[in-house]
């Protein structure tokens, strides 16, 4: 089945079978591998991704739903040649380890600091509650989201 | 984990889903959310041959008031219910429950209608719409539409009144006209693990403060999502009383039937359901008073 899907701003056409799931496309089809395949059941959050701007787990979730739409992986946040904001943060307070969930960890705070530009320490766990870290670097990770809010509310004021 | 290999639609319109689903029946499978259906086929214990999905239908994803009924259709997701400021003043319990549902990015994808379907007994929709007696609204090409009551539209685990070649579109819920309140009070051993044991209770307060009606249902202590009748009828009609809400957690604990497993002893579960009833009951009140 043919499918075109714009990935970071790019589009793909692409002859998929309809059982491709999205996370296969993106790492196999088009040879993003930034985007992490975790435990295949719905359960880690290392595979999610941003469709139409929608976090969604990509293991669940097949490629041709997303046909025509927009898909935003983790190489898709850094914006001409500058960081983001959450990456950045992830940089400076370690917000990893092994950094496995690192990926799905930053599209979840990127998200989050969408909607709620100043959480509480306890808003982020909440945010994070479907990303698992299996190093369970959980102190630094939420240290990072706390530090990229800070970032965007200054850069946000700055202008 | 791939999927097994199917043949894959997208239709624009309902009457594509029932025409499909009308040929197919035996061999096919609606795609709603996915966040049960994927799994399941990536396990194989599904091979359908053709997969429908049904996200590309506008007015299954609508919530509307008609009359005195709150309609939500099928393909309304988790984090919609969860987060809807229409809904928290009269049905409490469900924005609680969709705060409860999976995990935050599963709430995304995940529909309300998905979920009654699939009728997993640990899955926390039945029994929100077991204690507010909910009509689902079911469709096919040959038959038209019919209503059922959620009390008779669970009949085992994962197993349904839905017939192959029909399509749930809708969930009518008939409006309080009072003051309401309501909780979903669940315990996990971590977000997106199956309930151990959750409760869905909600109170409609009379003028002079008694409960004009009540629903109360549980989940996970029994083979399927479960509503408690005699819960409901010892409330109703009574001035609510720290004694009253004593009897009807120990009346829940007595009407449920855990097994025991992982999760916890049969004993420990209903010790959960004396213990969250009776605080959703107090949480509850709280609201429908405030």
């Amino acid at each position: 089945m043919e499918v075109t899907i714009t990935v970071n701003g790019t589009e793909y056409s692409r002859d998929i079978e309809p059982r491709t799931l999205l996370v296969h496309f993106i790492r196999e089809h088009i040879n993003l591998t930034g985007t992490h395949i975790g435990c295949d059941t719905t359960n880690c959050g290392a595979c999610t991704v941003h469709v139409d701007g929608t976090p969604i787990k990509s293991c669940t979730y097949l490629a041709v739903q997303a046909n025509g739409k927009s898909v935003l992986t983790v190489e898709g946040l850094k914006q001409g040649g500058k960081l983001d904001p959450v990456q950045e943060a992830f940089h400076e307070e370690h917000g990893l380890q092994c950094g496995y969930c690192t990926p799905g960890m930053m599209l979840v705070i990127k998200d989050l600091l969408k909607k709620n530009p100043d959480p509480t320490e306890e808003d982020i766990r909440w945010a994070i509650s479907g990303n698992l870290c299996r190093c369970t670097g959980y102190q630094n990770i939420v240290k990072a989201a706390l530090s990229a809010a800070a970032k965007q509310r200054e850069s946000a004021a700055a202008k | 984990m791939y999927p097994p290999r199917f043949d894959y639609v997208a239709p624009t319109s309902l009457d594509e889903v029932l025409e499909l689903l009308d040929e197919h029946a035996d061999d096919c499978k609606i795609l709603a959310g996915g966040q049960s259906l994927i799994p399941v086929l990536k396990l194989r214990f599904a091979s359908p041959e053709i997969v429908i999905d049904v996200n590309n239908i506008p007015e299954l994803q609508q919530i509307r008031h008609e009359g005195d009924e709150l309609v939500i259709g099928s393909m309304v997701r988790h984090h919609v219910l969860a987060d809807n400021p229409d809904l928290e003043p009269i049905f409490r319990v469900i924005t609680r429950a969709g705060h409860w549902v999976a995990d935050p990015i599963v709430r995304n994808l995940g529909t309300v209608g998905g979920s009654l379907v699939h009728a997993d007994p640990r899955g926390d929709w039945a029994t929100v719409m077991l204690a507010l007696d909910a009509e689902l609204v079911i469709r096919s090409q040959e038959d038209g539409e019919r209503r059922v009551k959620m009390t008779d539209f669970l009949q085992a685990m994962f197993t349904t009144d839905i017939e192959p070649e029909e399509l749930l579109t809708e969930i009518r819920i008939k409006k309080p006209s009072g003051r309401t309140g309501g909780t979903y009070v669940k315990l996990e051993r971590r977000i997106g693990d199956y309930a151990t044991a959750a409760a869905a209770i909600h109170l409609e307060l009379a003028g002079d403060g008694s409960i004009a009606n009540a629903g109360v249902g549980l989940t996970a202590v029994a083979p399927t999502n479960i509503k408690v009748p005699s819960a409901e009828q010892m409330l109703i009609g009574q001035q609510p009383s720290a004694g009253l809400f004593d009897q009807v957690a120990d009346a829940c604990a007595a009407a449920c039937n855990p097994e025991s497993d992982i999760r916890g002893s049969a004993a420990y579960k209903r010790a959960v359901v004396r213990t969250f009833v009776r605080r959703g009951l107090d949480e509850a009140l709280a609201h429908a008073q405030a």
